[in-house]
């Protein structure tokens, strides 16, 4: 434990004395800000952070690799690496101090962002259930996100190739109900289940209430699923354990 | 120890044992199997079979305890460029399992002796080759280790901070169990009393340098100073003497301008070992009427030991 605490301290650090925090978390403001914007300024819109969602899972399928892009490519090409694993310390507590690190600034970028949730109450009458249901969705969808990431880092010394596929495979994650809809049988139903991201028609303002496939689906609506808390975690922990199992793979390769 | 890269064996039945205090230099040229030597030393590579332990513990079984009493400095030199020097060798000590207090203490101690005191707030990533070199060595020697490693911990500074990092690694010598690698043959002859040769993942030598010299070459060169006479001459009259094998010019650019500046012959000479040739050579000179300006038995260098080692096999 205390060893996981050193290496996300010192990632915390490195993340806040360089711009790429300020940089993507200004991104980050202003992408989820014209969703929010463009999902509340109609006539009789509804009082909820549904386009804001819209915007952040969308954003984050670019964003969460490019904070976690650096976190264990950078420490390959540096060599710091051999150093880290030649240390008393286990492969898992490096990939766990790294990912709480990444965790860690996003959830602070998704706190920034709150004054959406301020104005709303100001201005409306959000329901807060639902309200606050969607931010912890946002929180699980972000933490799987920065897992495959971080998996992604890990597979390359070179932090582009970390970025190029960790964004692949989100994007993939993604879209995958355009193929899914368009195939018959259990593959489509294993296609569906995968779906990481969220259905971009559940945030189409004209479809809302549609049912749609995805495992923000209900989250986007305002339902709190137990298999969609328990999918999410689970991809997190997979995508962590296939990284610890890379950077252990040294051993018997 | 065996260390197999899948169906290619990298290190073939290294076994050695370095005792406590002991500086012992590991030779060999570029993919003998140094690093990965050092790599299973380290616990960084498991070996594939046979064991290794330091200080006890048994690098794969107590990897964890193993680690904790190791100093390692890898080729590269592994820094984080963003970071001070103070703030990377905080953490590297913190990663070692220091605790703070320990850390605190030690770190200005370990940042006067590389001498970095100037540097202690600048980022790494500005410092320079040699000073990098030196942070590098500071996080080794951070958490007192019993065993120091190091690997190449001369390549690519500039001569100046070699002979200076030199100096600093005999230094260490005194307090640590050190295991220096390096391609760089008169490096190792300079700091340790004890070489390990490798060639092709075997090691095929382990003695003192001198030691090495004596046993491998029953040859000996003397460089020898003449004047008075054109060197043909004196070439030839040495050649008669018994034992002697070669005589020639010593071409060498250095010897040559000195030998010109003050106007006389530099000759090298080898010869059988023990057969008194130094005597004979002066006794020729002298009965002459020659002038003899130096007679200077020189020692194998670890090239030519290191040749002769590797073809013997």
């Amino acid at each position: 434990m205390k060893n996981i605490i050193i290496i996300l301290s010192k990632e915390l650090k490195t993340y806040f004395a360089s711009p790429m925090a300020y940089i993507v978390a200004a991104a980050y403001l202003a992408i989820t800000g014209f969703f929010f914007v463009a999902s509340v300024s109609d006539a009789f819109s509804e009082a909820s952070i549904r386009g804001y969602l819209a915007g952040a899972t969308f954003f984050m399928i670019f964003m969460s690799p490019a904070i976690t892009m650096r976190l264990i490519a950078e420490e390959q090409k540096l060599g710091t690496l051999e150093l880290l694993l030649t240390s008393p310390i286990k492969e898992a507590e490096v990939v766990i101090g790294k990912f709480l690190a990444a965790f860690i600034t996003v959830i602070i970028m998704v706190i920034l962002s709150m004054y959406f949730v301020i104005i709303l109450y100001i201005f409306g009458d959000p329901d807060t259930g639902p309200l606050f249901n969607g931010l912890l969705g946002l929180l699980l969808y972000a933490s799987s996100t920065l897992a495959i990431g971080l998996f992604a880092s890990a597979l390359s010394p070179n932090q582009i190739v970390g970025l190029v596929v960790g964004s692949g495979i989100l994007t993939a994650l993604t879209i995958v109900d355009f193929v899914a809809s368009r195939i018959q049988g259990i593959g489509s139903d294993i296609l569906s289940f995968m779906q990481l991201g969220a259905s971009f028609s559940v945030f189409d303002l004209g479809a809302l209430g549609v049912a749609e496939s995805g495992h923000f689906a209900d989250f986007a609506r305002g339902i709190f699923s137990i298999t969609d808390v328990v999918f999410y975690i689970s991809v997190t922990i997979v995508f962590l354990l296939l990284t610890v199992i890379i950077l252990e793979s040294r051993r018997w390769r | 120890m065996y260390k197999n890269f899948g169906p290619y064996p990298a290190v073939i039945d290294v076994s050695f044992e370095v005792l406590k205090g002991e500086i012992v230099g590991f030779l060999g040229p570029n993919g003998a199997g140094k690093t990965t030597t050092m790599r299973t030393i380290t616990g960084y590579l498991p070996p594939t079979s046979g064991n290794i332990t330091v200080s006890g513990f048994d690098t794969v079984k107590y990897s964890l305890e193993a680690r904790k009493h190791i100093g390692y400095l890898p080729e590269t030199v592994p820094l984080y460029l963003d970071m001070t020097v103070i703030d990377y060798l905080t953490f590297m000590g913190r990663i070692r399992g220091m605790s703070r207090k320990w850390v605190e203490e030690r770190i200005p101690k370990v940042i006067d002796h590389v001498k970095l005191g100037d540097y202690r707030n600048t980022l790494v990533g500005k410092l320079s080759k040699g000073y990098r070199q030196r942070t590098g060595i500071a996080q080794a020697i951070l958490h007192e280790p019993d065993v120091l490693v190091m690997d190449e911990p001369t390549i690519g500074i500039d001569p100046i901070q070699v002979v200076e990092t030199r100096e600093l690694i005999s230094e260490l010598g005194e307090s640590h169990t050190l295991l220096i690698s390096s391609h760089i043959l008169p490096e190792v002859s300079t700091i340790c009393p004890r070489v390990l040769v490798i060639s092709d993942g075997r090691i095929v030598a382990d003695d003192k340098p001198s030691n090495l010299s004596q046993r491998l070459s029953g040859n000996e060169r003397i460089e020898l100073g003449v004047s008075g006479i054109d060197p043909q001459s004196a070439i030839s009259a040495i050649r008669k003497i018994k034992n002697i094998i070669d005589v020639r010019s010593d071409t060498r650019a250095e010897k040559l301008d000195q030998a010109s500046k003050e106007n006389y012959h530099s000759i090298l000479v080898d010869t059988k070992s023990n057969n008194n040739s130094s005597e004979k050579i002066a006794k020729l000179i002298v009965d002459n009427g020659w002038g003899l300006r130096n007679l200077t038995p020189l020692p194998m260098t670890l090239e030519e030991i290191f040749l002769q080692l590797t073809q013997d096999k």
